[in-house]
């Protein structure tokens, strides 16, 4: 019957008997991991002990961490810094949702969070005389904003990416305009009345506390710990979501809409989904905002916030949860300690000198560019003593030991204002001069300008911290994106074309 | 029907139109070569006011001015086409440059950034507040009371008869250039397709460079002649000046330099009639109704033809 021939065995599968490779897993993703660049010695061995760990434990050590922080202290501007952070990292979660997974820029975010801030005021305050029950107030904030995300991405959700960002750009300056002037909507001119919708430039003001069914908070602590639930809550969601079809689902539309569309995926739909999600989700902390604050201007939710929202995501790295916090953290804090002069000079020549004994090689070059630069002041100090004494008139900005450490050597001049302006100026030219030399000249072009980096901060930028601030956040974007795209937690992605 | 507030509106729109034109040329020229959304334009066309304004105050001041008004308006605007052009340049050769083969979210965030940052800085260097050209009391108003009236006792003032006839006059020039220059060939062969382009033999770099400088170099031109007429100049200017300038591009068809102008004209007649037949609160809400409508009706644009996506 079977005429002697032999059937040749078809030769194993080359995944078969491998249990760590799967069916369709090719080659190219297979070895991935092993493609990944990681550090040698003891840190590497902790970064590979870092990466088996499963990512929940580390939000759980996060929950645990941040539920002590009011046990520790008492300090009520602690707790607020604390409160303000979890606000930021649900706006981030939120954000990371339709920027980190699905790719699209949405410019608009923070009117989602406006909005839900402007709905719980409505409904729960004397400026309509409603005060709805939290429980029920919340959710319809929720699904609100959720629908308005919806509906704003409707029409763009054909166009390229780009398209999305200036429609969501436009919908967002519409909503602050809308909102600021909404203490007179008349129905487009028909009839002489008019309705006082959103207190216009005086906002609403006694908005109720939140209500969890009877139990009032009332206080920095309560809403801290109000704040510390929703987001954990809200961080289990997005991470089941991340982890489901859905969220792969997603990350293919980041990666290739095209190839994901070919590949039978929704694009259209999970655009959609991606924007009612993160929409929601800002609705979400805009309700916790308006309960703390008690009131809500327009002001409050407009590009500034914006900016700082991005600049915490890509910073911890958009797509990553674990970055979301950090990036929260590390923005907040730091804006945060801008305010006191003292805290903010910290911080910053920490920053400097950390950067140059981390970029500067040889060693021998970091001794002679700080050594250089602190001379340089004592050298110009001196030249002022004797012909320029109006350089050395004004008033120092910052105390302490290191406030006046550095007045030794930094120059105060007896206008600062229009100097520091000048130097300002005169700083920007040189750091992107700077960005055209090779070391060696490289170091020795740093030393002067080190020493003008210090002159302006002195003089200039630590006596208008709420500017410098924002001009910060701007220069945190730039270079990010320049020199680390994928932020502190992020991973690297192949671009493969 | 009222004629005098419908010729006054439209006098004010073409005016108006003629700046967002310049602006959104700059745009339309940026995104076609690089695909690239360039949220900092907007703030070129502030930094090329604030260079006009400069120079008023260092020739005295606009009561006092101590050289001619004719001398005067040309250094303007060389130095705002001057000082614009080469922060464009700036901005391209230090932030853009890097991520030109980036994936593309990462130099529209860059972008933001720029803004922000030239924002926020020319508010600590310049003050927060309002300032203004002062030009009504240059030579006792003659860019005003100068000029004709309509038949129906409408005035058109010098002032905006400059800018229109001024904008028109750059506008003919970066035609000429584009259509018939090596640059402007060049520049036409990189938007078309920028990899075959550097295999012909140009020098791509060049031609991005050359293509932000004349862009910003347009917008610094659009900031002096919009505040020749409307005065008032401060730090943040430029965000809805470029997000209606952008608008104006895509209604004209993105890339598209004849529909930027369509579209600049477009957006401005739109605002001026809002501002003057419903209220100037709802002006930004019919430009986002109108890209919106756009978007959806025709998203290549008025002039723009569809693009055809390849793989």
């Amino acid at each position: 019957m079977d005429g002697g021939q032999e059937i040749p065995k078809i030769p194993a599968r080359p995944d078969e008997g491998e249990p760590g490779i799967r069916v369709g897993v090719d080659d190219w993703v297979a070895t991935h991991e092993q493609r990944r660049e990681r550090l040698s010695g003891p840190l590497g061995r902790l970064q590979r002990e870092i990466e088996r760990t499963p990512r929940p434990a580390f939000y759980v050590a996060f929950g645990v961490a941040a539920a002590l922080i009011p046990a520790l202290t008492s300090n009520g501007y602690v707790i607020r810094v604390g409160f303000d952070t979890l606000l930021y990292m649900l706006l981030c979660l939120g954000l990371n949702v339709v920027v980190g997974y699905a790719g699209l820029l949405d410019l608009g975010y923070i009117a989602f969070f406006g909005f839900g801030a402007y709905l719980y005021a409505m409904l729960a305050s004397p400026h309509f005389g409603l005060h709805w029950d939290t429980l029920f107030v919340v959710p319809i904030a929720v699904v609100a904003t959720g629908l308005l995300g919806l509906l704003v991405a409707l029409p763009s959700r054909r166009l390229v990416g780009d398209y999305l960002a200036i429609v969501t750009l436009f919908f967002g300056q519409l909503f602050y305009t809308v909102f600021q002037n909404g203490s007179r909507i008349s129905l487009l001119g028909i009839g002489h009345h008019s309705w006082d919708v959103t207190g216009g430039p005086n906002g609403i003001v006694d908005i109720d506390n939140w209500d969890l069914a009877g139990l009032k908070i009332g206080s920095v602590q309560g809403y801290y710990y109000v704040a510390l639930v929703v987001f954990l809550l809200s961080l289990t969601a997005v991470f089941l979501i991340d982890t489901s079809r859905t969220g792969r689902a997603w990350k293919s539309l980041r990666e290739d809409p095209l190839a994901a569309e070919l590949m039978g995926i929704p694009v259209n739909r999970l655009k959609l989904v991606a924007f009612a999600i993160s929409a929601a989700i800002g609705g979400l902390a805009g309700t916790l905002f308006a309960g703390l604050n008690t009131a809500v201007f327009a002001a409050d939710f407009y590009t500034p916030t914006l900016i700082i929202v991005y600049a915490m995501l890509i910073l911890g790295g958009a797509g990553s949860l674990g970055g979301v916090i950090i990036g929260a953290i590390v923005v907040n804090v730091s804006l945060e300690a801008l305010r006191t002069p003292g805290h903010a000079t910290w911080i910053f020549y920490t920053l400097i000198v950390a950067s140059i004994v981390a970029k500067v090689r040889p060693w021998r070059w970091v001794v002679i560019v700080l050594g250089g630069t602190i001379g340089l002041g004592y050298v110009l100090i001196a030249i002022a003593n004797q012909w320029f004494p109006r350089w050395t008139e004004g008033e120092p900005t910052i105390g302490g030991w290191l406030g006046e450490w550095l007045n030794q050597w930094v120059l105060h001049p007896s206008n600062p204002q229009m100097i520091g302006n000048v130097a300002f100026v005169i700083l920007v030219f040189a750091v992107l001069g700077l960005m055209l030399l090779k070391p060696i000249l490289l170091w020795i072009a740093m030393i002067p300008t080190l020493y003008l980096t210090a002159f302006v901060w002195q003089n200039r930028l630590v006596v208008e911290p709420s500017i410098t601030r924002l001009i910060l956040v701007g220069v945190i974007l730039i270079v990010l994106m320049n020199v680390r795209p994928q932020g502190l937690l992020g991973a690297a992605r192949v671009e493969i074309v | 029907m009222n004629w005098n507030l419908f010729l006054t509106e439209l006098v004010v729109g073409i005016t108006q139109g003629s700046v967002y034109a310049l602006i959104a040329l700059g745009y339309s020229m940026v995104y076609g070569i690089l695909k690239l959304l360039n949220f900092a334009h907007g703030d070129v066309y502030m930094v090329g006011a604030f260079i006009g304004f400069g120079l008023i105050t260092v020739f005295g001041g606009a009561t006092a001015l101590s050289i001619n008004i004719a001398v005067l308006l040309v250094l303007m605007f060389a130095a705002a086409m001057l000082g614009g052009g080469v922060l464009g340049v700036m901005i391209e050769r230090f932030a853009y440059r890097r991520l030109r083969n980036a994936p593309r979210i990462a130099p529209l965030i860059t972008a933001l950034g720029v803004a922000f940052f030239l924002e926020n800085s020319a508010q600590l260097v310049l003050g927060a507040q309002f300032q203004s050209y002062n030009t009504y009391a240059w030579n006792n108003g003659s860019l005003w009371s100068n000029g004709f009236t309509l038949p129906s006792g409408v005035h058109v003032a010098l002032a905006q008869i400059i800018v229109v006839v001024g904008a028109l006059l750059l506008v003919v020039l970066l035609s000429f250039f584009v259509r018939s220059t090596q640059t402007g060939k060049a520049m036409r062969a990189t938007s078309f397709d920028r990899e075959a382009a550097s295999m012909m033999g140009i020098d791509v770099d060049r031609v991005i460079v050359v293509t932000f400088f004349i862009g910003s170099a347009l917008a610094g031109a659009a900031g002096v002649f919009n505040c020749l007429v409307y005065q008032q100049l401060w730090p943040y200017m430029g965000f809805q000046a470029g997000l209606f300038a952008f608008t104006a591009a895509v209604v004209g068809g993105i890339g598209n330099l004849p529909g930027a102008v369509l579209g600049g004209l477009v957006i401005g007649l739109a605002s001026s009639f809002a501002t003057g037949y419903v209220s100037s609160t709802f002006q930004q809400a019919i430009v986002f109704a109108i890209l919106i409508v756009v978007m959806l009706v025709r998203p290549s644009g008025l002039l723009g033809r569809a693009a055809v996506q390849k793989v």
